[in-house]
């Protein structure tokens, strides 16, 4: 089955999982920008990493035959450094024009701090001013609940399209005021931190598949590049139609991400 | 799948899953030093209870999630001094 990853960080992992990614019939992948594992210096260290995001890994891609498409924001983590956000922030703009950018991501929250609360809401004022889509991390863990609950406050105040705006790494405790409020939910499938295969699957269930994406987030941590194709595996073994399956994991994505201009998939039937 | 179907499907792996938890704590208590104080042994108490409990509605998975959660403040923009930006 055709698939899409909706959040795949792929400057973190080999070309070969590239070909693997390939071969379990990934298609297209959305690359939120994020934390490298260390802070960095300067905003100039992030004018190198976006160039990356819209100049290296579409080529890196392109050789299996998956479109490669961004975001771009600093972290939750790094925005704990207001005036280093402030930096990067000016720089955005450069390159939302880049053909592969669909939009702001992956902004949120990482420990619920108020500096955190400051960048994120000065980055939903910079999505807004360019009309672009939004994609937000949740916390980790304890500081998930508390977390999302700070994003819906803060979404809440903005008159932006919530239809256009997705909330990733939801669990069974936030999947619902999510999707309540009208925004799109991404699950994300971690072997111990995040949804399982199975845990996803329940959630689908319990809650429909409305606006419900799933992704493998994988990373230079412990994650799983092809966690996506376990979920449809999952999906059939508990008797799911492959119409089901097929919209959880690539009509929804392709639906969230066609809002964007740059959106420009390929139908992989008609290649 | 009905529940029969998925109690065959699942009973070994949910087996496993408990001597997991159940030797961690044995592991735990064997080693050296104390840990029965420790505010994380108790939420693993209570999220073992919560697996236990008889629930009407099948949520013991959102309700253990709750548990290792914290708690969320509706005045938590007055903590930190942000007023509502519209």
């Amino acid at each position: 089955m055709y698939y899409i990853d909706p959040h795949l960080h792929m400057v973190s992992r080999t070309t070969d999982d590239y070909e693997t990614l390939a071969k379990m019939g990934c298609v297209a992948i959305s690359e939120p920008a994020f934390w490298a594992g260390f802070d960095r210096g300067s905003g100039e260290s992030f004018r190198d990493y976006f160039r990356q995001l819209t100049e290296v890994e579409p080529k890196r891609a392109a050789q299996y035959g998956i479109q490669h498409f961004t975001w771009l924001c600093i972290n939750a983590k790094e925005a704990e450094n207001v005036e280093l956000s402030r930096e990067v922030l000016k720089i955005i703009p450069e390159f939302l024009d880049c053909p592969n950018v669909l939009g702001i991501g992956e902004i949120g929250l990482n420990k619920n701090t108020k500096n955190e609360a400051i960048i994120f809401q000065e980055h939903m004022e910079l999505a807004i001013a360019h009309q672009q889509q939004v994609l937000i991390h949740t916390p980790h863990l304890e500081d998930k609940y508390q977390g999302t609950r700070m994003i819906l406050d803060m979404l809440g105040e903005h008159s932006i399209d919530r239809s256009r705006v997705l909330v990733d790494h939801v669990e069974e405790h936030t999947v619902g005021p999510v999707l309540e409020a009208g925004y799109w939910a991404g699950m994300t499938l971690y072997p111990v931190t995040k949804c399982t295969p199975s845990r996803a699957v329940d959630i689908i269930e319990r809650h429909g598949a409305e606006r419900l994406c799933v992704n493998s987030a994988g990373d230079w941590g412990p994650s799983k590049p092809t966690a996506v194709p376990d979920l449809v595996l999952e999906m059939r073994r508990r008797g799911h139609k492959e119409s089901l399956i097929k919209k959880v994991v690539y009509d929804n994505p392709r639906d969230f991400f066609r809002q964007s201009k740059n959106f420009n998939l390929e139908n992989p039937a008609e290649r | 799948m009905n529940s029969n179907e998925i109690l065959d499907r699942e009973f070994l792996e949910i087996r496993a899953k408990i001597l997991e938890v159940a030797a961690a704590l044995d592991r735990i208590e064997r080693a050296d030093g104390d840990v029965s104080t420790d505010p994380r042994m108790k939420l693993i108490a209570d999220a073992i209870e919560v697996i236990a409990g008889e629930h009407s509605d099948p949520i013991r998975a959102e309700k253990i999630q709750l548990l290792f959660s914290r708690a969320y403040d509706e005045q938590w923009r007055t903590e930190f001094s942000i007023a509502s930006r519209f």
